[in-house]
């Protein structure tokens, strides 16, 4: 009786783990046909002249993604600049600086918020605000405010986790020797951590340079016949790209094109994630403590 | 010399909480110019007619109708449709990789199922139009595969990761001390797992659920491509249906600074940053909780 209870509970429990054990590789698997997919069809377009010619709007066949490639790099160097000095400073004050305040609660829990805010909704804020308000225009510097603004609490939280791995003694050593905050920050604490903040950073530009709605609303170009020369140009971007080609555009290679550009935008952002696993993989045999 | 240092000392602390006080003005200005541009709509509208309306043209010539009601169905259903998928496979797969896998397949696999999280939106709503859609279609007979059950699906897949991730913590966060008291008192793993673990991290779970939820509400690109882009009012997850955030990234390029219509878009916008922002606050605050319940 009890070896018959024993053996229906084994069998039981060998059906929920063969259950959960389907579960997670159906997730793997995903991952994978959403890279063939994109692969099989896209990399049949992917030659030297889809890389560095210019857009031709008749005949896609004739022309190349380069400007929607510039656009789209551009735009992960305004985010850069807009959201990394703001976003490491503010780890800063947050890890280093901040009391247990008013002020202090209610910038943590605003950046909880903004994490959790629609895209759609930053390119809102981003055309009342940049576009029009500060009459900035559909230019890559709205562009790059907007997707700046949206990558600040990503940035904050993965630059907080840096600073705060770095241990206490580092700090009380240096105040043990008279250094002031500032020179215990510069001398003891960022040297430590520069690494996660970075790493951090450019995993937060590559989210952003994916994004597609928020450019919808302050507006990309689909068709630019010469790249943007100030940060006040209109810009083409990739994801936006492949959006228009998928839906709006009627010629026959359309698809191949949009699969293509695809490819290319996946390969940028994996770039940048090879670059961040190579500077974590080449520290992490640094570290000593 | 010494006041000197002091003085730069103050001025860097400045400097530092003025870049921490960003943050705090961009949620505030981010309320504010959605606040301020949606509130005006109700100057011509009713909350009645906006809300409960169950048409939506704004461009009709004569008679413009402005009721969101099929589109916060449409955002219901997709929200609706992607948890059904994603919360089941999102919580077993936490299962799976938090108490039955080895160290080692856990650690390739967890960083493998993050990746998913990273594919730009645009790349799944471009699969979804090339290869779901057109396979829907086949399957069940249908006209076209643009619909509330295909974008569903690319939904729900977009927010397993957040679900899985988030599930996977909470239940590792769990003492040990529970694990070895179930499987000392003769319990299989699996009945440990049901009858410690899984009560023991409820509110957790549903913290995750709630932020996959959060996620699922706000997407857009997804939608915009594969759920079919019909105002009319949905009656089957086989019609074409188009959620708010799709609606806003439709029209937002057409409308006239300052006009009814840009009005009443940026209003769609403050009940999502509404939605968006009770969701994330509760779920924080189950979080918090449930972290202290077991901090010893």
């Amino acid at each position: 009786m009890v070896k018959t209870e024993m053996i229906s509970e084994n069998s039981k429990q060998n059906i929920v783990f063969m259950i959960t054990r389907a579960a997670t590789f159906f997730s793997v698997v995903v991952l994978f046909l959403v890279f063939m997919f994109v692969f099989m069809e896209g990399a049949a377009v992917i030659n030297i002249n889809f890389l560095t010619k210019m857009w031709s709007h008749s005949d896609i066949r004739q022309g190349g993604i380069f400007p929607a490639l510039v656009g789209s790099v551009f735009l992960g160097m305004g985010v850069a600049i807009v959201s990394i000095p703001i976003g490491i400073g503010t780890a800063i004050y947050l890890n280093e600086y901040a009391k247990n305040n008013l002020f202090t609660r209610s910038i943590k829990l605003a950046i909880r918020n903004l994490a959790g805010i629609p895209s759609i909704i930053y390119g809102l804020f981003g055309l009342s605000f940049f576009v029009l308000f500060l009459q900035l225009g559909t230019s890559l510097v709205a562009a790059s405010l907007t997707l700046g603004v949206m990558t600040l609490p990503w940035i904050i939280t993965a630059s907080e986790e840096a600073l705060k791995a770095v241990p206490l003694s580092f700090r009380e050593g240096s105040y043990a020797l008279g250094a002031s905050k500032w020179q215990t920050i510069r001398g003891n604490v960022l040297p430590h951590s520069w690494s996660g903040m970075l790493t951090g950073s450019i995993l937060g530009i590559s989210r952003a340079m994916g994004e597609t709605a928020p450019i919808i609303v302050v507006g990309a170009t689909f068709f630019m016949s010469y790249l943007p020369t100030s940060p006040f140009d209109k810009f083409m971007a990739l994801p936006y790209h492949t959006f228009i080609l998928a839906t709006q555009h009627s010629s026959q290679y359309a698809r191949g094109y949009a699969l293509g550009t695809a490819l290319v935008l996946i390969c940028l952002t994996f770039i940048l994630n090879l670059g961040v696993f190579i500077i974590r993989y080449k520290l992490r045999k640094k570290k000593e403590w | 010399m010494s006041s000197c240092k002091n003085l730069k000392e103050k001025i860097i602390s400045v400097i530092f909480s003025a870049t921490g006080a960003i943050a705090l003005l961009t949620l505030m200005g981010i309320f504010i110019f959605l606040f301020t541009t949606g509130i005006k709509a109700f100057s011509h509208l009713s909350p009645g007619e906006f809300f409960a309306g169950r048409e939506w043209n704004p461009a009709a010539y004569q008679d413009p109708k402005w009721g969101i009601l099929s589109l916060l169905i449409s955002t219901a259903m997709i929200t609706l449709g992607s948890l059904i998928i994603a919360i089941p496979l999102g919580i077993a797969a936490a299962i799976y990789l938090s108490e039955i896998a080895r160290p080692s397949i856990r650690e390739v696999v967890k960083p493998v199922i993050e990746m998913i999280a990273g594919v730009p939106s645009v790349v799944l709503g471009l699969l979804g139009v090339l290869f779901l859609a057109p396979a829907i279609a086949d399957l069940f007979n249908l006209s076209s595969g643009l619909n509330a059950f295909t974008s569903s699906i690319i939904v729900g897949i977009m927010v397993l990761p957040t679900i899985i991730s988030i599930s996977e913590d909470v239940l590792r966060s769990l003492p040990k001390e529970f694990r070895e008291a179930g499987l000392a008192l003769g319990a299989t793993k699996w009945q440990m797992i049901r009858m410690t673990l899984l009560p023991a991290g409820l509110s957790g779970l549903a913290a995750a659920t709630l932020l996959g939820l959060g996620r699922a509400i706000g997407e857009t690109m997804v939608v915009l491509m594969v759920a079919g882009n019909s105002r009319a009012m949905p009656t089957s997850f086989f019609d074409p249906i188009r959620p708010i955030t799709a609606n806003i990234a439709i029209e937002i390029k057409e409308v006239v600074k300052d006009s009814l219509h840009y009005q009443t878009l940026f209003a769609m916008g403050l009940v999502l940053f509404g939605l968006t922002f009770l969701i994330n606050f509760i779920s924080d605050l189950i979080i918090q909780k449930q972290v202290r319940k077991y901090q010893w």
